[in-house]
């Protein structure tokens, strides 16, 4: 119905993706801005958060920033959708990288690896992955509620144990092993069709790896979120909604339970694996510790900081909380400068931030400094922490919430309502 | 905390009486924990995952009180046990109005809103604390000045650390306090807070009393819990050191296994991880080629899924009553 935003005849229509023109083009928009963006354009360099996302140190983040998102995507699938609490999400994604490792990285004395191309392993990775989502999940779809978190937090430390049981696919502890590299080829060829972790030249332009590996994580990520919005408004999306919602009542009608618990399972773990996988080949060479505690938590802090069941609040959350600590790091530099220089306001960043012996500030600016004042890496980690509790106290529907509240007063503006 | 040696005695019998006592001890350690996540589940139906993070600044606490100020010591003269016992309760208390401050500013605000909102909220508690904890303690651990050390005696051939004697006093003392606390009025209130909080208020208890009380017990039971598991030989020699932050995640299972909101469960579901983590530990080393290196600290999780399996809400804890 033209010019009536609100008014659905069908459930299709009120369903949609994209219900309105502008939200089409808005979002068309938005993505031609996301490809572009690590290029010397002329337009595109002056938009001005942009500008300095597409820097070659940023960029880095970012394509960290898309891997993590991925796996988010599936946490938002099962928290999000299903309501299923899971505090052990790193564990899916160590799952997948072992598997890609396992699938193509190269054999050794003392590693194994069967060295397949990178279509294999890919898949692969999220495929076993909901493999062992599927095991695991008659023990989850047992418990509910907490019991169910600490269950998935028990599969962490499972999990790290394994890597000790088996460091012929983790590598030794402490130091891992190298993970094939995003690269694609027919078969085991010399060359690679397309090498995404090397600087070259593609059709009459300069580009350079990062620029390739962003462009291969966004396509990932874009095809990733796309099916994750269209699972949501399908069959199998309000069945789990359903059974969020009010899981008995579901139950009697008609909806199973446990059948689609555990798709829930698979479904996240898959996109866990694949994510998984992803950021090691993204990351190089990463030890078995880096699928701890430490990043599940960053998992649901992404879903809570973003606001839980939206496909757009877990990217924001993702991007918040990859790059959080970075912006942090930045504007501490940036105020150590202001404390310097000595220009009208230094005393105040002076307050802040300690230069040397004595100084009475509590952020250090020496990367190595221990105790207090405090170092930066520990600024940021404390900042990262309150700032989920912040977000849970005052804003429960995360960054979404934000955008939505913001979206409906300019709605109506100058009116109220 | 260290993974425990194992036990070589000269004899069948001497190792089995060894590793008895080191089950009970460790259980026992388990149990303190795993009743101070029992005592705020059961008040304010959140797992506090900051118990750890609490536990280490405890530990820090009773070093900085005792050996740093020298509190009591240069007061009052007396035995150096007796000033240790009262550096030991006057950290203790500490921690417990960190725990206050905590209830106050943080989980009071989230009332009605879901639980696990809450329990993320413990988890960026846990964060905050343990990386100010970590800073405070530094690379460098802290001497606790553990009155017996790293003494011990005799019962016939095998060796008993007096820290396993302690550690399974204070677990006594600290469930017997529990079992008579839950019979006063404030116990009773706090039961039946448990038990449906609008229901309480009704009856005139003031819920946001017990939830202060169940919070500050809460964190009083971590940092006894947290300076007992850094007495050797589970410690660093008695030593306040980083490791102490994550001992409470491995008292999680002994929670999940006795049921979250049974005192009697944390008790059990603590010495049944106890015992199994020291005796797989002693009796199947040979197998460690196969099981891996520190296998023994993966027994918990593996006891609690089987136990889940068969019983979902845990030995001794409530089954939800879900209404359509």
């Amino acid at each position: 119905m033209r010019g009536r935003p609100n008014l659905y005849t069908s459930y299709e229509s009120e369903s949609q993706l994209m219900p309105t023109l502008t939200k089409k083009v808005a979002l068309g928009l938005f993505l031609l801005v996301l490809v572009l963006m690590p290029f010397d354009l002329p337009v595109i360099d002056q938009i001005p958060f942009i500008r300095f996302l597409g820097d070659n140190v940023w960029l880095r983040l970012v394509n960290r920033t898309l891997t993590f998102a991925i796996a988010a995507l599936g946490l938002n699938i099962l928290m999000g959708l299903a309501g299923q609490i899971s505090i052990g999400h790193t564990f899916f994604g160590g799952v997948g990288a072992y598997t890609a490792v396992l699938v193509g990285g190269k054999s050794s004395a003392n590693l194994w690896g069967w060295g397949l191309p990178m279509w294999i392993w890919l898949p692969a990775a999220g495929v076993v992955a909901a493999l062992v989502g599927v095991a695991v999940a008659p023990a989850a779809v047992r418990v509910r509620g907490l019991y169910l978190g600490i269950v998935t937090l028990g599969l962490v430390f499972i999990g790290l144990h394994l890597s000790r049981v088996f460091p012929e696919i983790a590598g030794p502890g402490g130091l891992g092993r190298k993970w094939p590299r995003l690269e694609l080829r027919l078969w085991k060829e010399e060359s690679p069709l397309v090498n995404f972790s090397r600087d070259g030249h593609w059709f009459w332009f300069d580009i350079n790896k990062n620029q390739k590996t962003y462009l291969l994580l966004l396509a990932i990520v874009i095809l990733m979120a796309w099916a994750a919005a269209n699972l949501a408004r399908s069959r199998t999306g309000r069945a789990l909604q359903a059974i969020r919602d009010r899981d008995i009542a579901a139950e009697i009608m008609g909806v199973p339970e446990y059948r689609y618990k555990t798709t829930a399972f698979a479904i996240s773990s898959f996109y866990a694996g694949i994510g998984g996988a992803l950021f090691a080949s993204f990351s190089g060479q990463i030890p078995p510790e880096q699928w701890s505690l430490i990043g599940a938590v960053n998992f649901v802090a992404a879903l809570l900081i973003g606001g839980m069941g939206r496909v757009s609040g877990v990217l924001m959350g993702s991007f918040f909380v990859i790059t959080s600590h970075r912006f942090v790091e930045e504007i501490v530099d940036w105020m150590k400068h202001q404390a310097e220089e000595g220009g009208l306001f230094s005393g105040i960043f002076d307050f802040f931030i300690s230069t040397g012996q004595g100084d009475g500030g509590f952020v250090s600016v020496s990367e190595t400094a221990l105790g207090y004042p405090l170092p930066v890496s520990a600024l940021d980690d404390i900042i990262f922490g309150l700032l989920i509790i912040f977000f849970l106290l005052f804003e429960p529907l995360g960054l979404y919430g934000i955008w939505v509240k913001v979206r409906n007063y300019w709605k109506g503006w100058p009116f109220s309502y | 905390m260290n993974v425990l040696p194992v036990v070589l005695a000269t004899n069948a019998l001497d190792t089995f009486v060894h590793t008895f006592i080191k089950a009970l001890a460790l259980g026992s350690l388990y149990s303190l924990l795993a009743l101070g996540f029992v005592l705020i589940y059961k008040a304010t139906q959140t797992v506090n995952f900051a118990q750890g993070a609490l536990a280490l600044a405890g530990t820090w606490l009773l070093s900085i009180i005792f050996m740093d100020w020298e509190v009591p010591g240069r007061w009052i003269g007396g035995p150096g046990w007796f000033h240790w016992f009262i550096a030991l309760i006057l950290a203790a208390a500490a921690t417990g109005v960190v725990g206050l401050v905590i209830e106050r500013l943080t989980i009071r605000p989230m009332i009605g809103e879901p639980i696990f909102s809450m329990a993320v909220i413990t988890l960026g508690l846990e964060v905050v604390i343990r990386v100010v904890a970590f800073d405070a303690v530094n690379t460098t651990p802290r001497v606790l000045g553990i009155p017996w050390g790293t003494e011990t005696f005799k019962i016939g051939g095998a060796m008993i650390a007096w820290s396993y004697i302690a550690a399974i006093a204070m677990a006594a003392v600290a469930f017997l306090g529990t079992w008579r606390f839950f019979k006063t009025r404030t116990g009773v209130a706090m039961r039946a807070t448990a038990f449906d909080q609008e229901a309480a208020l009704a009856q005139g208890i003031n819920v946001g009393r017990i939830f202060a009380i169940a919070w500050a017990a809460g964190a009083v039971l971590a940092a006894i819990s947290g300076i007992f598991a850094s007495m050797p030989p589970w410690g660093p020699a008695g030593m306040a050191s980083r490791d102490g932050a994550f001992f409470a995640f491995r008292a999680l299972p002994a929670v999940i296994l006795g049921g979250l909101d049974s005192a009697i469960g944390a008790l059990a579901g603590g010495l049944i991880i106890g015992f199994a983590e020291v005796f797989a530990g002693q009796y199947l080393a040979s197998y460690t080629g196969v099981l891996g290196t520190g296998y023994q600290q993966v027994v918990p999780y593996i006891v609690m899924l089987i136990g889940l399996l068969v019983r979902p809400y845990g030995m001794f804890g409530t089954e939800e009553v879900r209404r359509v």
